[in-house]
């Protein structure tokens, strides 16, 4: 467990940081998804429906902001210095006018855009990982993130045909996904849902049996190519020696307790019993067990009809992405914004990218201290690209446009283009003598 | 539609075609037809009857096979018609009427349209093939049939969706229909069909979902766009109708709307009002297992995460806790866990919301059963129905804290296993109260004040509210 650095944040150095270094911007070029007026089908009244909402000093709550272009939105968070940003849908109509909509039963208040999101966050793998517990993450657990960016992602692009797609570190314990191309903004609570509940494989709590339940005679094409080129290297590679998922009694008896068929489990516990050390210490005890217990029961000596799934069942109870369903379901849900400070850490919220995301060491982010200090380090530079070329956020910023914000704003002009001649077309074709 | 004098009736609809192929009409324009003014209100009180019925079944838990059985007696019992040829007018004309009526508002433009799509599910189901790839040409889906070359190339993953349900692999004659993911949410919730590119592949026998879900987002569009026709149009029926028909037929529109159909304990009786000190007293021994346990559990960690704190703190609202006793009963037991503070500043607001005074001002009623047991309670929850979602140990030990005897207990167990899971609760009260129960429970509330009414009998049970149900 990685120790917190005590004083990585302070409320008075977000005045800076908003001062010089949060990506306005592209932030706002990102929300407008190319409605900036350039282009005769802009819609000029999209960015000033959405909603942000204001986290303040002093847990005050500032929800329904809006902004009608970039500047007011820069001077807004300058001025207010939010601990956090978020982020919601946009609306029918400007937020801060819903008051004047809301009519009785038939409210016309209502959003009509929305990013489809994910949250994972690592306090529901509690009961699967031993370095760490609560909002503590090291490098012995976070590959349970990689794994769910990874699994998720590529059902995204590939089940979904999604692919403006954006992972953001939460700051502490967790990963947030956006996908933002028009068909998900638009997707509807049922959609939304259905999902989340696609993506939904570990059902319980405490109260029920905790359950990876993988019936049938095969697994659908979705969970199969998830075990195959995620789950399955990452349990036997990285998490069975990392965790020792089996190296202690109290461990391994967790696994047994997943084998329907008491015969299988005796007999691996008598093998696992005896074998306090590992005669050949070459071989990672954990492994070894896992071999055994493998052997058995994908062996077809012992037949029963839960067995069928054993093995799978216990690699996804480990790894399988466990996502914060109510997140996902519902429009008008907040989340927090890219580039936010992370008041309990100090880090800073920067984009993943999802094909690298091997290589991401969330203890090596960006802290607001550590980027204050590059700044003055640098002395001022008005730089034509902005201040923060000089300092650690610009790989983050450049991760962002490159492989994120301009493709979507390519392919969101396209959209308004394609939207507005096809207009065009059919009210030529409805005037008519 | 015309509304006609008493005396004149004419038919428009040729009757061939309502006896010859029985069919499945989509609603999807007022026909020409002329209604006497009697059938008007009497065939769409048949019609609600069947949606009633249908509602009944669903919060009573029926499985898909019983609610298909019951449609089928349903509609054979209210929709009949003497002359077989007005069958599907009468049909027409009934759904045509409710739907000016449930318009109105979003609450019961909600109900309408669950009602109207289970019954459309249903009556499809046993529709023969033919007429079912009728109503299928009607959605323009017979056209987007997968084709060999396609189906060739991702037949496996469609045996591997087709084994993982415990189906055989599709045979090369099979026929798939490839949809946008968008249309069929209940299949791609499942994990019940192959999902590629945003594509979903519908099987034949799933169609059923794919059809229902074009018929519900077709009449959810037209229901808003009929709530601002009918204004206008009910202004221009009361013109042109002579005097007495116009009041005969204002007050049945009316009447139609509000009919019964089942508390919502949006407004506590007044003889139920429980104060702050009666609480732990009353949650003892009136109060069903699931918020009995959502309350053991607030008490003993004084904490419960956003379900649990809506399903218990909805249900004391109905039950009578008012907004000042709700917020002390909060606090004194959050403020032992996150400090007075953090409880003001985070957690009292959203009580102040439940009880309608902040934000948009709703005022939230109490979850039913049907709700309830739909839930997913995650890691860290404890709401839901635990007859569904606690494990059968856990159950037992909860009943068993509870005062449930051993006998009881089976026959408890029994229907939790059958996926009766208001029957298990509804035995749950009979074993605890000594009495029966004939109404089942559908409502936490109900056991609440049923509890209450049996264990104080000297207060006034008088005859309950007859409220719009808005679920």
């Amino acid at each position: 467990m990685i120790p917190q650095q005590q004083s990585d944040f302070d409320h008075n150095y977000l005045k800076p940081y908003y001062g010089k270094l949060f990506p306005f911007a592209d932030i706002f070029k990102w929300m407008t998804y190319g409605h900036d007026g350039k282009h005769p089908g802009c819609d000029q009244s999209y960015f000033g429906r959405r909603e942000f909402s204001f986290t303040l000093k002093g847990d005050f709550y500032l929800r329904f902001q809006s902004f009608n272009n970039a500047l007011e939105l820069e001077n807004s968070i300058k001025e207010k210095c939010p601990l956090k940003i978020d982020i919601g849908p946009v609306y029918t109509v400007d937020p801060a006018k819903r008051h004047a909509y809301a009519q009785g039963d038939n409210n016309v208040f209502a959003p009509v855009e929305r990013e489809l999101i994910f949250d994972i966050d690592m306090t529901d793998y509690d009961d699967v990982r031993y370095c760490c517990r609560g909002a503590d993450v090291c490098l012995n657990c976070w590959p349970l993130m990689t794994i769910a960016i990874k699994v998720i992602d590529a059902s995204l692009r590939d089940d979904f045909g999604f692919n403006h797609i954006l992972w953001v570190y939460s700051g502490r314990r967790g990963v947030h996904c956006w996908v933002c191309d028009g068909k998900a903004r638009r997707l509807t609570n049922e959609q939304r849902a259905s999902i989340a509940d696609y993506y939904r494989v570990y059902k319980g709590n405490e109260n029920s049996h905790k359950k990876v339940s993988l019936m049938g005679a095969a697994l659908h094409p979705f969970l199969a190519t998830s075990y195959t080129n995620v789950l399955k290297d990452y349990f036997e590679k990285i998490l069975l020696t990392s965790q020792n998922l089996l190296a202690t009694e109290e461990r391994y008896e967790k696994i047994l307790s997943m084998i329907p068929d008491e015969s299988i489990a005796s007999e691996l516990r008598g093998k696992w019993q005896d074998s306090r050390r590992s005669s050949s210490a070459k071989e990672d005890i954990n492994v070894v067990r896992w071999e055994q217990c493998k052997q058995l029961l994908q062996s077809g000596k012992h037949k029963a009809q839960g067995l069928r799934r054993c093995v799978e069942e216990i690699v996804f109870f480990f790894t399988y992405p466990r996502l914060d369903m109510e997140v996902s379901k519902h429009m008008n849900h907040l989340l927090k914004a890219p580039f936010c400070v992370h008041p309990k850490t100090g880090r800073v919220c920067v984009p993943i990218d999802p094909n690298q995301c091997d290589d991401f060491d969330p203890t090596t982010v960006p802290t607001l201290f550590q980027l204050l200090e590059e700044l003055n380090n640098e002395g001022s530079r008005a730089d034509v690209n902005g201040e923060w070329n000089g300092t650690s956020l610009g790989n983050a910023i450049a991760l962002f446009r490159t492989s994120f914000l301009e493709p979507l704003q390519k392919a969101c002009k396209e959209e308004i283009e394609r939207s507005y001649n096809l207009k065009l077309q059919q009210s030529k074709n409805s005037v008519g003598w | 539609m015309e509304i006609v004098r008493p005396q004149s009736h004419r038919n428009l609809f040729s009757s061939n075609d309502a006896v010859s192929v029985p069919s499945l009409p989509l609603y999807r324009s007022a026909p020409p037809l002329e209604v006497r003014l009697e059938d008007f209100e009497s065939f769409a009180i048949d019609r609600l009857r069947v949606l009633k019925g249908i509602s009944d079944g669903l919060s009573r838990g029926k499985k898909p096979e019983e609610m298909e059985k019951l449609v089928k007696e349903l509609w054979k019992v209210n929709m009949r018609h003497q002359h077989a040829s007005e069958v599907l007018n009468k049909d027409i004309i009934s759904h045509f009427v409710l739907r000016l009526v449930y318009c109105r508002t979003e609450d019961l433009r909600k109900w309408f349209l669950s009602m109207e799509c289970a019954l459309f599910r249903y009556r499809f189901r046993f529709l023969t093939p033919e007429a079912q790839r009728a109503v299928m040409d009607n959605f323009d889906l017979t056209c987007r049939a997968v084709n060999n070359v396609e189906f060739e190339s991702i037949k496996e993953k469609l045996g591997q969706v087709a084994r993982s349900m415990g189906q055989p692999s599709p045979t090369v004659d099979a026929i798939f229909y490839k949809v946008p993911f968008e249309e069929v949410p209940e299949l791609v919730a499942g994990r019940k069909v192959f999902i590629s590119q945003g594509y979903a592949y519908v099987a034949m026998n799933q169609v059923v979902s794919l059809v229902a879900t074009l018929f519900r987002s077709q009449l959810s569009k037209t229901l808003i766009l009929t709530n601002r026709v009918a204004i206008n149009c009910c202004r221009k029926w009361t013109s042109s109708i002579r005097e007495q028909e116009k009041h005969r037929l204002t007050p049945i529109v009316e009447a139609l709307s509000s009919s019964y159909l089942g508390p919502d304990f949006s407004q506590p009786r007044e003889y139920a009002e429980i104060s702050l000190k009666d609480i732990d007293q009353v949650a003892k021994s009136s109060f069903p297992l699931c918020m009995r346990h959502l309350f053991d559990k607030l008490k003993e960690d004084h904490h419960l995460k956003h379900g649990g704190r809506m399903q218990l703190g909805l249900f004391l609202k109905g039950v009578g806790l008012n907004l000042e006793d709700a917020l002390a009963f909060w606090r004194a037991e959050f403020s032992k866990k996150v400090g007075l503070e953090k409880f003001e500043k985070d957690y009292s607001y959203n009580i102040r919301h439940n009880y309608g005074k902040e934000g948009k001002r709703t005022d939230y009623t109490p979850y039913s059963c049907q709700k309830i047991i739909s839930s997913t309670p995650g890691a860290g929850d404890q709401h839901g129905c635990p007859y569904r979602h606690f494990s059968e140990e856990n159950l037992r030990a909860a009943l068993s804290r509870m005062g449930v005897n051993s006998r009881a207990m089976e026959d408890v167990m029994d229907k939790v296993r059958n996926r009766h899971y208001q029957l298990a609760c509804t035995l749950t009260f009979e074993a605890l109260h000594g009495m029966t129960c004939d109404a089942g429970i559908n409502h936490p509330n109900q056991y609440f004040s049923d509890s209450q009414k049996i264990l104080q009998p000297k207060k006034d049970s008088s005859a309950q509210n007859l409220v719009t149900a808005r679920e």
